[in-house]
Parts: structure tokens; C-alpha cells; sequence
């Protein structure tokens, strides 16, 4: 089996998480509109985790897929062993049905994101290591003249695998029996772990970016770098803000609250370079991948601003703990991340079956700002939640009355997070039709 | 080379706050008595943050629990561990189960010292 072939494989994985993790998000969506919506059967408490696990294992699967199809062409050699890259994808599938399994049955390790039983950690590492290994000895060169998608890809590897390590010190009671040390680790690790994927998926975009384009200076400047590496300080430094009301030492808010700010710069470049990214996108109008590359830059914008604002201390306080947490999550996993990816993923589609993906075109064509326009109102609507139950907690609202004063804004994500899942499947199924059909080829 | 360094030079950075996050950066705290871990690992397999918050780590379903216990005292929230409510499903909590969960959640709230020094509750 080549690497294109196992590329199409974690693809497939991919695109086939997302679809049932969107299933379980609308569940989610109607048991926050329904009181009791299968209490019993399929309670909150289980179709979070499906949700979130899935909809993460999307993220993994899809961007692990495109590096394993890209790495080649890029090393100008073979990848290292193909055969160890499908024991990593046998490792993520067992795991995945392990799991899926565990939660229907109600086994959980109760951590926020990583919701299964800790054991199964040891089967994740043990796979993950196997595309390290593959990595590495695939590139087999000096990193110091590579372009800046390898740098991100490398970075991606190494700290997916220590953040998840790390997630998982709660294990010890010296972590786990002290709670302002178990959440701080565990905000820590999570918020890196977000930069671990965000440098995969950013790594693929600019790669794909650079064939469509045909320019190569781009990931090779010294701007380029200068963004790689701030991206890195705040991969590892930028999850504070998640804990300034955790009672830790005062100097993890403001490590965190000056690392934020320098996210200022990224919007300052973007603004810097709105006109020529203006440009290129008129150009590249056609390409459908780059129709998603300029939505999920303008999620990038639209995120970025609203990081920064709730990473104002004073701001934090009453924002946290409120919807605006889950409207950063949303607006960064599927305006950011789904975008760039499902980019990614059309953009090797047209590579891969130039016909059936043409034949599908006028789906994407209006899938994409379908799905963009739905999950703006998704976006607003939860930023609209979590100002309003701010407000309540200030006021010390019981919790039942201020459920009652959200219901028209949660019926509202609900429906705008169904119409999300729709559009998506626009996209999906079609992918999913010709990945499947070129794996067989 | 200078991004070989630039490089080596902050993973040094983040090992040497990782381990002062571990150690000093989050040594503050009361000790967690065996009931109370008992009632943390009891919460933590009935996944009780999908729906709860701690510190504003967990779900929106639920209410925040940080401070339930000074809010609400422990007869409330025992209450409706043992029988669940409309959103809530019952779990068949048995006594000693709900006095630990109870006694964690105590815990907790005695570590909730940024809720109480501001005289606001992020969560009702």
C-alpha cells in the first residue's frame, strides 16, 4: 500500500468522524431546546463527548492524512515505511471504536476534551510515535533551509504528542489530589494541544496554498518565520487565559495576558495585507479551495478579535464560564480549522479525480457560503448567550430562570447549527464519494 | 542556524515553565482528604463536568458548582444527586456516594478563593 493510499484512509476516518460528530452536536443542540430530549437513551453527559471526540478526531485524522500524502513530494523521497503509517491508522481506528464503544456504555475519565478512560492513551502515544518515527526519518535533513509548512508540521507532531502526555499527569495524585494544579495542567495541556493541531492544519493550508498559487517564496520568508514562531510562543505560553479564576500563582495570568496581545500583530498583519489578499482571492474566485482558504482567514480576523477582548483580565472575569468560551471553540474548530482543512481536502480531491470533483462543484459552490452565513448566526447567537447569562450571573439569576431567559438564542444555535451540519454534509458526502472511490482505484 | 536556536531557545523556555507551573506556579492549595478524592473520582466517572463546571472548566447544561456548597449549602445539591431532575439525569447515587461528592464539592469551594475575594459568583 503506497502513502497515497493511507493518506485516503485517515481521510476517510476523517471525513466520516465529522459526519457522525455533527450528528451528535445537533442531539446536543436539541437537548439544550428540550429538556429530557432522550434522557435515559442518549443523555448530555454522552453526546458531548461523542460530539466533541469525533469532531477532534476529524481534525487529527484529515490533517495527519494530508501530511502523509504531501511528506513525500516534499522530502523528494519515499515515505519511510509505508507500512508503519497503516499500523498508525489501524491504531487510530481500534481506538476509535474503543472508545465510541466506551462512551455509548458510559465509561468515562471525566476530563474536559478527553473524555475517555485514561488507559487508551498509551495505544494513542504508542500510534502517534509511529508517525513521528515515519516523519522524521521521511524528511532525513536539516530543518534549517526547509520552507515554513515543514516547520509546522514537525512542531504539530512533536507537541501533539506532549500535550496529550501531559494531559494525562492528573493520573498521578500529586496532580490529580491538588485541584488548582490537576485544572491548571489540564488548561495548559489542552491549549497547547490546540496549537499542536492549528500548526498541522495551518502547515497543509500553506503547502496547498503555495501549489496554487505557484509561488514557493511564500512559506520561505522572513515574515513567514516570524509569524511560525510567534504562533509557537503562543502555543506554548497562550493558555492562561482560560485560568485567571484559578486560584494558581498570579504569574500564569500575566504570562498569559501579555502573550494574548501578541496576537495583535497577527490581526495587524492581516489587516496590513487585506488588500492583496483581496486580490488573490478574486483571482483564485474558481478554485473552491480557495474559497474556503478566504472564509477561514476571515474566521481567523473574527477569532482573533474576540480572544483578544476575552483575554483582558477585567473582560475575562465575565466572559468566562459563559457561551463566548464556546463561541471561540466553535468559530476556531469549524471556521478556522473545518475551513482550511475541507480546503485542503478539495484542493487534493480535484488532484485525485479532476472529473467526479468537477461533477460536484456546483454542491461546494453553494455549500461554502451557506455554510459560512449559518455558522455566523451560530457564532452571534452563543456570543449573544453568554453576554446575556453574564448579565444573570451578576444578578444572581437562579439557574432555571436564566435557562429560560437564553431559550430563544440557544433555539436559535440549534437551528443554525443544524443548518451547519447540512451545508457540511454538502461537502462531506461528496468528498467522502470520491476519496472512497479513488481508494479503490 | 539563528532558526535552530530561536527554536531550542523557547522549548527551553516552555520546559523550564512547565516545571515551575508542576511545582511552585500551582503549589497553593488546601489537601484533598480521601473523601474528597473519592467524591472527585465518583464526579469524574459519571462525567459530570459534560454538564458542570468547575472553575469554568466543564459544560453549559448544568450549573457552575465552584461555589454551589456556599451558595446553596449541602442539602440542595444532596437533593438532587439522589433523584436528578428534568435536565438531570439519576444516577443512583448511594448515600456514602453523594456525602463524598458533597464533601469534594466542599473542597472545592474552599479553594474558590477568586469568587469570594471579588464578592461576585461567575456562576449561580
Amino acid at each position: 500500500m503506497n502513502h497515497k493510499k493511507i493518506a485516503h484512509l485517515f481521510i476517510l476516518t476523517g471525513l466520516s468522524t465529522l459526519m457522525l460528530g455533527l450528528m451528535f452536536g445537533v442531539i446536543g443542540g436539541v437537548q439544550y431546546i428540550i429538556p429530557g430530549f432522550l434522557k435515559g437513551l442518549l443523555d448530555f453527559q454522552k453526546t458531548r463527548p461523542l460530539h466533541v471526540y469525533l469532531v477532534i478526531s476529524f481534525i487529527f485524522s484529515s490533517a495527519v492524512g494530508c501530511v502523509y500524502y504531501f511528506l513525500p513530494g516534499v522530502a523528494g523521497r519515499k515515505l519511510y515505511s509505508p507500512r508503519l503509517a497503516f499500523a498508525h491508522w489501524m491504531c487510530q481506528v481500534v481506538i476509535l471504536v474503543v472508545v465510541i464503544t466506551g462512551f455509548f456504555l458510559g465509561h468515562f475519565s471525566g476530563r474536559e476534551y478527553l473524555e475517555f478512560p485514561p488507559a487508551l492513551v498509551v495505544v494513542i502515544l504508542g500510534g502517534w510515535s509511529l508517525l513521528i518515527f515515519n516523519f522524521f526519518k521521511t524528511m532525513n535533513t536539516r530543518f534549517d533551509h526547509q520552507p515554513v509548512y515543514v516547520w509546522s508540521w514537525a512542531t504539530g507532531v512533536i507537541f501533539f504528542f506532549i500535550t496529550i502526555s501531559e494531559a494525562h499527569l492528573w493520573v498521578l495524585p500529586y496532580f490529580h489530589d491538588n485541584i488548582v494544579r490537576d485544572l491548571t495542567v489540564q488548561w495548559k495541556a489542552l491549549g497547547s494541544m490546540v496549537g499542536s493541531w492549528n500548526m498541522l492544519v495551518y502547515g497543509t493550508t500553506m503547502f496547498v496554498m503555495e501549489k496554487i498559487t505557484n509561488d514557493k517564496s511564500v512559506g520561505r520568508t522572513k515574515t513567514a518565520f516570524f509569524f511560525y514562531f510567534l504562533s509557537l510562543t503562543n502555543l506554548m505560553f497562550n493558555w492562561g487565559h482560560h485560568t485567571y479564576i484559578v486560584p494558581a500563582s498570579p504569574v500564569v495570568k500575566e504570562v498569559s495576558y501579555i502573550i494574548s496581545m501578541t496576537e495583535l500583530l497577527f490581526i495587524g498583519k492581516i489587516i496590513y495585507t487585506w488588500r492583496q489578499a483581496y486580490k488573490a482571492a478574486k483571482l483564485n474566485y474558481n478554485v473552491m479551495a480557495y474559497r474556503l482558504f478566504t472564509a477561514g482567514d476571515i474566521w481567523v480576523f473574527l477569532n482573533l478579535i474576540l480572544a483578544i477582548i476575552i483575554s483582558v483580565p477585567a473582560i475575562n472575569f465575565y466572559s468566562h464560564g459563559t457561551h463566548i468560551t464556546v463561541a471561540h471553540a466553535m468559530g476556531t474548530t469549524i471556521g478556522i480549522n473545518t475551513n482550511l482543512l475541507l480546503g485542503c481536502l478539495i484542493y487534493l480531491a480535484f488532484l485525485q479525480a479532476p472529473d467526479l470533483a468537477d461533477k460536484y462543484k456546483k454542491y461546494f459552490a453553494v455549500a461554502i457560503p451557506a455554510l459560512n452565513i449559518s455558522l455566523l448566526v451560530f457564532w452571534v447567537a452563543l456570543i449573544v448567550c453568554g453576554v446575556l447569562k453574564s448579565f444573570d450571573m451578576q444578578d444572581k439569576v437562579p439557574f432555571a430562570t436564566m435557562m429560560q431567559h437564553l431559550y430563544p438564542w440557544f433555539a436559535l444555535f440549534s437551528l443554525a447549527g443544524l443548518f451547519v451540519m447540512l451545508c457540511l454534509s454538502l461537502i462531506l458526502l461528496p468528498l467522502i464519494a470520491i476519496f472512497y472511490k479513488s481508494l479503490r482505484v | 542556524m539563528k532558526r535552530r536556536i530561536a527554536f531550542i531557545s523557547l522549548m527551553t523556555l516552555y520546559a523550564v515553565y512547565s516545571v515551575w507551573i508542576y511545582t511552585r506556579g500551582t503549589d497553593t492549595v488546601l489537601p484533598m482528604d480521601k473523601k474528597q478524592a473519592k467524591g472527585k473520582q465518583i464526579f469524574e466517572e459519571h462525567n459530570c463536568q459534560s454538564c458542570h463546571q468547575l472553575f469554568g472548566l466543564g459544560g453549559y447544561l448544568g450549573p457552575e458548582l465552584t461555589t454551589v456548597i456556599s451558595d446553596h449549602g449541602s442539602l440542595y445539591p444532596a437533593a438532587l444527586l439522589k433523584s436528578g431532575s428534568g435536565r438531570m439525569p439519576d444516577f443512583h447515587f448511594s448515600p456514602p456516594q453523594i456525602e463524598a461528592i458533597i464533601a469534594y464539592l466542599t473542597y472545592v469551594d474552599q479553594c474558590a478563593t477568586t469568587y469570594k475575594n471579588t464578592g461576585t459568583h461567575p456562576g449561580s
